[in-house]
């Protein structure tokens, strides 16, 4: 058999009903449903007098508007209608709904993974672009729109287009103080932010082998920045140890389930539509400075010059965004001021993110003026967090240590950031108004958020001596 | 949905790059439950100030470009988060037509599924709608039939994938298509 992409392996596997002229019909594996894309989805089905095929696939937590606060008492009677109508329809749905109070309740593609419903091989949806998170596991996962959560409801299934593949090659080591997160910038900021846009991408090389679980999450989680619906990595060893005994998982099968698991990996001298290559060791941490995630650069650089170089649409769009960030083109990365950091979302709100920030944190105290959150992932990390004691070290340090849901990601609930004040967050989207209308973000891993916190500016994390690789 | 045929209207220039989701309709937006309602959130800090007035320098509120239909836009339009609230909001204001250089992916599907046509055309053919829309009252006329936009001076071809060309002429529930296929989903489900 001809060599095939973990991609083409996976879209075979679940190919329903192939006919000349029309996309293909897959099937998909799993459902996650939250309160913002759905209402109207069930709503649909009501009006036509459908029902949800299989409820055992699909799987709803609320996170976007919820509350952090620690009573997780929301005031604004709109959200507070949007999770009661989840609720009701979970409920006449029989749908598991991880609601508040719930002990896996968290940012819903935080849980997939953790609980082990994220499985090599399967075909995941849910009605939110970070979806592509997933695929860290060699998942197929992508965002879909109400109107697909409506037909993936009442079919479970998708019309999709078989898309282009990409490679992305991430050759070499990171060097030390460089995470996860700088290298998915890195490669937003080095090939722009639509060089995916049509594509499925694998991420491969020594680089991303060497990632943990985590890591490969956050890396996945922002391939729609790089314009990708999706974005995979092949399974290997770390993929399974880090799904053993999970929740989901099916632990008296895991052997067997394993060793499937591994053959879905690309095989040797399969070929992309299109490759690109990047080295590890040329990527320094890094900060977003503008109003898209490509305008990005590395924490020792200064802020670009609009006269210099760039063509006329180039010299605008850097104008436009120096503007609305409030800053100076020359201006030194690590001279920018910040009045916020908020540690959390769903790119970087995992166990691990928050042991790499307290990391930095431990014994310091942030600096007075800023306002610093931490908000993790899910119950079940807020949970471990504090089972290591990193609660204590972040409020000792004057953080907020909060509930879990998506909240200053997006600003939906009360976590926003004021007009005009600027925060380094470690989320993935820095457009304007993102996290408050006039708000002005800074994208960074979540070392350099904690650093940011601590010095009240931007430092260069490989000058801290607690930074070990 | 209602079926695209051919569609004439007063062009709207929107000369920005990448204008994102949340730029279209921002979050506050996105808790009502309902489908309908969203055409006066539609750029919403683009178009009024902090008090709810009217930004009299956003192309949207100038008058010559009250009840435009079609929209032109710079390229990657429509970027960002998976909200159909976008699509929504668009259509609900009064859009039946985007143009632009190129869409996001999940964006482009969004609309597709709500009767919205949006065409990819080349960066100098959309340049030139753009400078003609921001120097005069331009109507085009689309004809999805023969894939072409049509004014008085120009006529410019233009693709689109022969199934969503299809969904759209034809206003189909894509729902109810794949529910005949039940046979096949039920086949496949018991092979697993
Ligand atoms: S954390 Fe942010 S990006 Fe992730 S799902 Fe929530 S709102 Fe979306």
């Amino acid at each position: 058999m001809k060599p095939r992409t973990i991609i083409e392996k996976i879209w075979d596997k679940h190919l329903i009903h192939q006919e000349e002229g029309k996309p293909d019909l897959l099937y998909i594996d799993l459902h996650l449903i939250h309160e913002v894309t759905s209402p109207q989805a069930f709503e649909g089905l009501r009006i036509h007098g459908r029902k949800v095929r299989r409820p055992d696939l699909t799987f709803a937590t609320v996170d976007h508007n919820i509350p952090t606060t620690p009573s997780r008492v929301s005031t604004d009677p709109i959200s507070i209608k949007q999770m009661s109508t989840l609720e009701k329809n979970c409920q006449e749905n029989g749908i598991e709904l991880m609601d508040i109070g719930h002990p896996n309740q968290g940012i819903v593609h935080i849980i997939g993974p953790e609980l082990g419903l994220t499985q090599p091989g399967k075909t995941i949806v849910c009605g939110d672009s970070h979806t592509s998170t997933h695929g860290a596991f060699g998942a197929m996962a992508f965002g879909i729109g109400t109107s697909e959560v409506e037909h993936v409801l009442a079919t479970q299934t998708l019309w999709q287009k078989k898309p282009k593949t990409m490679q992305i090659k991430v050759n070499g080591k990171l060097g030390r103080g460089v995470r996860a997160k700088d290298l998915i910038l890195a490669i937003i900021g080095k090939f722009g932010f639509s060089v995916g846009t049509g594509y499925i991408v694998e991420y491969t090389g020594e680089a991303i082998r060497s990632l943990s679980m985590e890591e490969r999450m956050t890396v996945c989680n922002m391939s729609i920045e790089a314009g990708a619906r999706a974005g995979l990595i092949s399974p290997d060893e770390t993929t399974v140890s880090y799904l053993k005994g999970r929740k989901y998982v099916y632990n008296e099968r895991f052997d067997e389930l394993a060793s499937e698991w591994l053959s879905l990996a690309t095989d040797e001298g399969a070929t992309y539509d299109k490759t690109i290559e990047i080295d590890a060791a040329s990527i320094e941490p890094q900060v977003t400075w503008g109003t898209n995630p490509s305008m990005c650069l590395p924490i020792s650089a200064t802020l670009p010059h609009p006269d210099a170089q760039y063509d006329v649409e180039e010299k605008e769009s850097i104008e436009k965004a120096l503007m609305y960030m409030g800053l100076e083109p020359g201006m030194p990365i690590a001279d920018i001021k910040v009045d916020y950091v908020f540690i959390g979302s769903c790119t970087n709100a995992r166990l691990s993110d928050l042991q790499e920030a307290a990391s930095i944190v431990k014994g310091k105290k942030v600096k007075e003026g800023v306002r610093a959150l931490i908000v993790p992932g899910s119950q079940l990390v807020r949970l471990q967090a504090e089972e290591l004691g990193l609660d204590k070290i972040f409020i000792e340090a004057g953080f907020e240590w909060r509930q879990s849901g998506c909240s200053m990601c997006l600003a939906m609930n009360d976590d926003v950031v004021p007009a005009g004040k600027r925060c380094a967050s470690t989320s993935n989207r820095n457009f304007e108004g993102r996290q408050g209308n006039g708000s002005r973000t800074h994208l960074v891993s979540p070392a350099m958020a904690a650093a940011a916190a601590i010095n009240g500016h931007f430092v260069d994390i490989r000058e801290l001596e607690t930074v070990h690789h | 949905m209602e079926p695209f045929k051919k569609h004439r209207g007063l062009v709207c220039p929107l000369d920005r790059r990448n204008v994102d989701t949340d730029q279209i309709i921002p979050k506050q937006f996105l808790k009502r439950i309902e489908r309908q309602g969203f055409g006066e959130c539609l750029f919403y800090h683009w178009r009024f100030d902090d008090e709810g007035h009217k930004k009299q320098d956003f192309v949207l509120n100038k008058e010559k470009y009250e009840g435009a239909s079609i929209l032109i836009a710079g390229e990657n339009f429509g970027c960002g988060s998976s909200r159909e609230h976008a699509p929504w909001a668009l259509g609900d204001y009064g859009f039946k037509v985007i143009i632009a250089p190129s869409f996001a992916d999940i964006f482009y599907n969004n609309c597709q599924k709500n009767g919205l046509l949006l065409i990819k055309l080349d960066e100098e053919n959309v340049k030139l709608l753009m400078q003609k829309a921001q120097q005069e009252s331009f109507y085009l006329d689309v004809d999805l039939v023969n894939q072409v936009v049509v004014s008085d001076t120009l006529s410019i071809p233009f693709d689109i994938d022969a199934y969503q060309k299809k969904m759209l002429l034809e206003g189909l529930d894509e729902i109810a298509v794949t529910l005949k296929l039940e046979d096949e989903i039920r086949a496949y489900e018991q092979t697993r």
